[in-house]
């Protein structure tokens, strides 16, 4: 095996007191990237099961990739749409995917940057945490995000909301929501609004310069019309402007299917964010203010914003979900009831989901300690009671 | 879309129901645990029994008795007989640890700071026993049994919860729980190490029953009639998959230990030590042990006496010589161990599995994996799960800090969460501890835990050390 034979005649240059010491910890991300760690037990059990948190967060990482593909896609079809040209679908695609690349690119980049350091200087191995946080970070903002705010929210993000509390499993909120948080409050006007959700000039050739283009997301035109726009298909197939990665609900679906099948996401919350947003949906429709927001049907709903991508790709992160399982339940409930109510009382920000996450993020650790107080008292009972 | 999910991963809360059923016209409760997890590995034991003569050396390694602290009363060159004394605990000099062969003391090896970590015994072609002289059980009192135990060193195996070490004489436990069933991978049958012990099993347990009450729990599939109609204790019967067979799993799903209490438990074997003891007057510790695993030629059963040097055990069963590791005891809370060892006095098996270490993965976070064993579903090792699966020691992934949740707890089937104890340890929370239970569990209960665990954590070093740190602290 020549590439491992290769790896194991450089990996001295890496080691302690090696010229190449500075980049250990990139190397071992590689090292370990290319070939399955070989260490052995040395404590406690003599086998282990094969899964770690490598294959985990790749995993995730592959339930996104429908929902950027048909992003992608999106993001040019939206353009093509606007600028009234005609294009064929890999005109669409690859003007999306010109969009959408260099998103990514600096996502990953500044993110993996920044744990690339951050496992240099504390001598531990990379986590790989922000690989799906760097994935889930451009499909949940809209395509046209300068890049440069973008590297500034990544990076705040990375720092105040994960490294700082010690890395990845160590950090109560959501990181890739923590992006987008940042950039809602400190750049406002790149994220809301009715001229950010449609790419509005030509890349590379593909597409056509738009002047003075307007296109409000659904939920935005909800917000500040007194009419919602009426239900239609494209809801569901994802073709209605919006974040890059939010708008499908089939692109979604098909990685909550990978998602629930592998058992990395807790069908619990997954479920409960769904039954608690019809639920207030249906509430507000019945008792609710007499606005646009309060009267949609909870179909609409669901299918509108950031709803689906929230319940199946960020609600369910572990780390910073609720961790018992009948915590999950109450947590997800509330995470539904929350981003439907936001979205209802407070016009201002139509996208309830991301508030509601981050919101529920801070009290997970509330509901998990109510749930083990349980146990514990019933613990203290049985001691009282002997 | 969310329906059918619900069906494949719907996992009860409620992971207990008793039911109360005839069992062999004996009224034994059935208590059924749904969490737990099978390992199949290749290499399980047939049922043949192969006399292992004696090995050219035999030791005692203090480390085996948990929370001893060992004081030598042998000197190298001085002989000694099968039951006698080799060494004591120095809290509790009333407790000894005693030779299970009669010989020649050849060695004391010691390690950092003259810790001693074994005791050598090269035996003689003719063994030769302490006498104690054989008594009726029936006509002695709890004490006399106890003073029995010590004088001959078998008290020795009586462990305690909590902090999981080896009994204090001084306490008056609550209960004593005896586990007659092993459910770990690849571990011996023990109705077939009972062969031939029943009537040293029978008389050994109506003496630790004559200490404290006594609870015996077997598995629902167990049919031997010295189990099935145990006299003298209370008796349960356990169904479900491993940890099933771990004492402090019976032991709180029957009446867990609070805070304050003390309970007792021994190994099936060393009741059966103990049997002997009162009907033939003398220390004989031959047992059945299984050696099995993927890398023994012939898995099977073998008679040895404890301690026995490990290469007297494996030496010409074994499928090659690199690149394994030899297992004192069974995959989930054995040590690793050379030939040069000696049989742990806990060990009821040994494990020869592959090392592993030259093995290199391609992209492994991506690849299928078919071989590979793993309870999640990113592997699909589980459409072939009937199987024996081979397993490596290998690790296969890094450290990380807890991320997935609900792991250890499908594997965890005590009213407990294992995770937030686990943190309450990492942290030093004693007032934590306590309140998520830590007086009821063992290292090993977490095996499981720690076997399936995605974030690669040593959670049965971390828990030993919290049961440690909380010993000396209450002390």
């Amino acid at each position: 095996m020549s590439l491992r034979n290769y790896i194991d005649k450089i990996k001295p240059n890496f080691e302690e007191g090696g010229k190449l010491h500075a980049f250990r910890s990139v190397f071992e991300g590689f090292e370990t990237f290319l070939y399955v760690p070989n260490d052995t037990a040395k404590s406690g059990v003599n086998i282990h099961d094969s899964f770690d948190s490598k294959r985990m967060m790749i995993m995730v990482v592959i339930a996104l990739v429908p929902a950027l593909l048909f992003g992608m896609y999106n993001v040019g079809y939206q353009h093509y749409a606007l600028a009234g040209v005609d294009g064929t679908f890999w005109n669409m695609f690859w003007f999306g995917f010109l969009a959408v690349l260099p998103r990514l690119i600096v996502s990953y980049v500044v993110g993996l940057t920044i744990e690339f350091i951050v496992a240099q200087w504390k001598h531990e191995e990379i986590q790989e945490g922000f690989l799906v946080s760097g994935f889930i970070i451009p499909l949940i903002v809209p395509a046209t995000t300068p890049l440069w705010i973008l590297a500034i929210a990544v990076a705040f993000s990375v720092i105040f909301a994960k490294e700082i509390f010690g890395g990845t499993g160590m950090n109560f909120l959501n990181v890739a929501l923590i992006t987008r948080a940042f950039i809602f409050f400190a750049y406002p006007s790149v994220i809301t609004g009715e001229t950010v959700w449609v790419v509005d000039h030509a890349i590379c050739g593909l597409g056509a310069d738009i002047d003075g283009m307007t296109a409000a997301t659904a939920l935005g035109t909800a917000a500040t019309t007194a009419a919602a726009p009426a239900f239609s298909m494209d809801m569901v197939w994802g073709l209605i402007p919006g974040s890059v990665g939010e708008t499908s609900v089939i692109a979604i679906a098909l990685g909550a299917l990978l998602l629930l099948y592998t058992g990395i996401a807790s069908w619990k919350t997954m479920l409960s964010v769904f039954v608690g947003g019809i639920l207030m949906a249906l509430v507000y429709n019945q008792w609710g203010p007499d606005n646009a927001m309060a009267q949609m049907p909870w179909y609409e709903h669901i299918c509108l914003g950031g709803f689906c991508f929230g319940a199946v790709f960020m609600a369910t992160d572990p780390v910073t979900s609720a961790r018992t399982e009948v915590g999950k339940w109450i947590y997800g409930l509330l995470i539904g009831m929350m981003a439907i109510t936001i979205r209802v009382m407070n016009p201002g920000y139509p996208e309830g989901m991301m508030l509601a996450i981050l919101l529920m993020n801070c009290f997970a650790p509330l509901i998990d300690y109510c749930v083990v107080q349980r146990n514990v008292n019933k613990r203290v009972k049985r001691m009282i009671n002997k | 879309m969310n329906i059918t999910f619900i069906i494949i991963n719907f996992a009860p809360e409620n992971e207990n129901d008793v039911i109360i059923y005839n069992f062999n016209n004996k009224m034994a409760e059935i208590i059924r645990l749904r969490k737990g997890l099978d390992i199949k590995l290749l290499g399980a034991p047939v049922k043949e029994l192969t006399e292992v003569g004696l090995a050219e050396s035999y030791a005692l390694c203090p480390d085996d008795f948990t929370g001893v602290t060992p004081k030598l009363v042998v000197k190298e060159q001085q002989t000694v007989k099968a039951g006698e004394a080799l060494f004591i605990d120095k809290n509790h000099p009333e407790v000894k640890f005693v030779s299970p062969v009669s010989g020649e003391v050849v060695a004391v090896n010691r390690g950092a700071r003259r810790k001693v970590m074994s005791i050598v015994v090269k035996p003689d072609a003719k063994q030769t026993y302490v006498e104690f002289g054989t008594k009726s059980v029936q006509s002695l009192s709890g004490d006399e049994v106890k003073a029995t135990l010590l004088e001959s060193g078998l008290f020795s195996f009586f462990r305690q919860r909590p902090y999981d070490v080896i009994a204090n004489p001084a306490d008056a436990p609550r209960g004593i729980f005896v586990s007659a069933f092993d459910s770990k991978p690849l571990a011996p049958d023990f109705e077939f190490v009972l062969q031939g012990n029943e009537v040293d099993f029978r008389t050994g347990l109506s003496a630790i029953a004559k200490i404290a009450p006594t609870t015996l729990s077997i598995s629902a599939s167990q049919t031997a009639e010295p189990l099935t109609d145990a006299k003298n204790v209370d008796l349960y019967a356990f169904k479900g998959a491993h940890p099933a067979g771990n004492v402090g799993v019976q032991i709180n799903h029957i009446k867990p230990v609070n805070k304050g209490e003390v309970v007792w438990t021994i190994d099936p074997e060393a009741v059966i030590f103990i049997g002997r003891l009162f009907n033939k007057g003398v220390v004989d510790m031959t047992r059945v042990i299984a050696v099995a695993g993927e890398e023994i030629v012939n898995p099977q059963y073998l008679k040895v006496i404890a301690g026995a040097r490990i290469s007297s055990i494996v030496d010409g069963r074994l499928n090659k010589t690199e690149h394994i590791r030899i297992i004192n005891g069974n995959v989930l809370t054995g040590v690793k161990c050379t030939k040069d060892d000696y049989l742990g006095a806990f060990a009821n098996m040994v494990t020869v599995i592959p090392e592993g270490d030259d093995v290199n993965e391609f992209m492994g976070w991506i690849a299928p994996r078919f071989k590979q064993y793993s309870v999640s579903r990113t592997f699909f090792s589980w459409l072939c799960c009937k199987k024996p699966y081979s397993i490596d020691a290998r690790i296969k992934g890094g450290e990380r800090h807890m991320i997935m949740s609900n792991e250890y707890d499908k594997v965890f089937p005590m009213d407990i969460y294992p995770e937030y104890l686990i943190k309450a340890i990492i942290t030093g929370n004693i007032d934590k501890m306590e309140a998520y239970g830590i007086y009821e569990v063992a290292p090993e209960d977490f095996a499981l835990c720690e076997f399936v665990d995605s974030s690669k954590l040593e959670l049965q070093r971390i828990v030993r050390e919290g049961l440690n740190n909380l010993r000396a602290e209450m002390a």
